[in-house]
């Protein structure tokens, strides 16, 4: 986009400030989801504590930033990018806080099945849907610090491969479960699990949908991929 | 734009973009438009706009830009300085207002005008509304002459303020009464289009408050025109908005388009104050 700079440098400076601060964040999330899967698949145990840490820096921020537009649209009553801009932010930043939760369920889990053999099973499943996941949540973030929204749209179109591979896996746990049942415990904490990487996926999508809204103006959500396209 | 001087027009114009023409509910329709203030000065080039029944535009943009001087055309104020010439067509209700068999004093009745600043006659509230149904003789009969008064009057939402005091000068009233005072002049000649060059600029927000609840109520009888500098004003109460930049009619489009997602850079730049 070829948009200058507003009159006010203070203004400037209020929403060049906001989205530093959503990258912080997206770094801070990034690293959350990025230490909740290796405790998970690698038995990096220690990083789950960091986890939960890492989510009191990320609830605030999520809180400050809300404020910071609060304050922004009620002193500048922003219009046309800078609106669509605020507004993005204020999903954008739901979106990680979401990722947050997700990845602290993911390491509260970690520690739970790194006790339990039967598990390692799908580890391979869970961790090519994390791999997935990681990937579109960084491009996600690389596309909304850009503003790229072609990148964007192809990076959103990623989350079929999230969604198919836990179709695939729910039909393996659903198996391991019939075949006996003392196997419901060990099952659900992998479900559960695979079901937050895949939430995870979501956000990342929804992040991609916000920078096309950005940049063309077009709220591109529930709609099939065709018609993204066009 | 890629610097932030301001008005420089480095990007192409070749028509307006968005939806500036309305075919078939039109009111009044502009089509290529040119004012010349004198031989060399040309304020506003080849515009071609619709007004729509019932609806009010809005037309923003930053000083010099044009839209005060297209609005003046639309009534003929502009005949009254001297060396300017209108090009082009404005036909109100298909009827070319510019051709020599319109009177331009029955052309402002039906084309009414209020200004900036609040100007009402040196005379008492009943004159100032009664002036124009005097003069234009559309009522010999005194009760009728009282009927228009009350009813202008109540559709400025004016009446009850002003009921008991008919007689006191119209200079006595606050601003946005002597405001509202105009507009009840305006509307007592039963005009089809009501333009309105800034009308709120010199009010305190209170006021302009009450003034814009009024033009949404008279939107529904009659066409409005307004030029406003200030971008809120225009987000609220207008359906179409226009902006013009350096007498171009840059683009026209529903006012929920022209504030979140504008399809012109120029209109992008100036409603979100990078430069104006």
């Amino acid at each position: 986009m070829n948009i200058g700079q507003h009159i006010s440098q203070e203004y400037n400076d209020e929403l060049e400030d906001l989205r530093n601060q959503v990258l912080s964040m997206g770094g801070l999330v990034e690293e959350q989801f990025s230490d909740a899967s290796q405790a998970l698949l690698n038995g990096k145990i220690e990083l789950a504590q960091e986890v939960s840490q890492l989510d009191y820096k990320v609830n605030a921020m999520e809180v400050s930033i809300d404020e910071e537009c609060a304050q922004i649209i009620a002193r500048r009553q922003p219009t046309a990018i800078d609106l669509r801009n605020l507004f993005t932010i204020i999903k954008v930043v739901t979106d990680l806080e979401r990722i947050g939760d997700e990845s602290e369920k993911i390491a509260r889990f970690a520690s739970e099945l790194l006790t339990d053999a039967k598990s390692m099973n799908f580890y391979k499943n869970l961790k090519h849907m994390a791999s997935i996941a990681r990937n579109m949540l960084t491009d996600a973030l690389d596309c909304y610090a850009r503003l790229d929204a072609k990148k964007a749209l192809e990076i959103s179109g990623m989350d079929v491969e999230i969604d198919a591979e836990f179709e695939n896996l729910n039909r393996l746990l659903t198996t391991y479960l019939l075949e006996d049942t003392k196997n419901i415990e060990s099952t659900l904490k992998v479900t559960w699990c695979a079901r937050s990487i895949e939430r995870v996926g979501d956000h990342a999508k929804n992040i991609c949908e916000y920078v096309v809204y950005v940049v063309h103006g077009k709220d591109i959500r529930h709609v099939d991929d065709k018609e993204h396209k066009e | 734009m890629s610097n932030n001087t301001g008005l420089e027009l480095n990007q192409e114009l070749e028509s307006t973009v968005g939806k500036p023409l309305i075919e078939g509910k039109s009111r009044i329709s502009c089509r290529n438009v040119d004012v010349f203030y004198n031989q060399d000065a040309q304020a506003i080039f080849d515009v071609s706009v619709d007004l729509a029944k019932n609806q009010i535009l809005a037309m923003i943009g930053p000083s010099g830009c044009g839209k005060s001087t297209l609005l003046r055309c639309l009534n003929r104020m502009n005949d009254t300085i001297d060396g300017c010439v209108v090009n082009g067509e404005i036909k109100l209700d298909g009827e070319n207002i510019y051709s020599k068999e319109i009177d331009p004093v029955l052309l402002r009745a039906k084309v009414g005008m209020v200004f900036q600043k609040p100007n009402p006659f040196p005379k008492s509230i009943y004159d100032n509304v009664a002036y124009g149904p005097r003069l234009h003789g559309l009522t010999t009969n005194s009760s009728e002459l009282d009927d228009i008064v009350e009813q202008s009057l109540t559709k400025a939402g004016l009446w009850k303020e002003t009921k008991d005091r008919l007689n006191k000068p119209g200079t006595g009233l606050s601003g946005g009464q002597q405001q509202r005072l105009c507009i009840a002049r305006t509307i007592a000649v039963k005009p089809e289009v009501i333009l309105m060059d800034e009308p709120t600029s010199a009010l305190d927000p209170i006021a302009t408050a009450t003034i814009e609840e009024l033009m949404y109520e008279l939107k529904s009888s009659y066409t409005i025109a307004v030029v406003t500098h200030s971008m809120q004003q225009a987000a609220r109460i207008s359906d179409r908005c226009a902006y013009f930049h350096l007498g171009r009619l840059v683009e026209v489009n529903d006012t929920n388009t022209v504030f979140t997602n504008p399809e012109h850079e120029l209109t992008e730049n100036y409603i979100t104050g990078r430069f104006g």
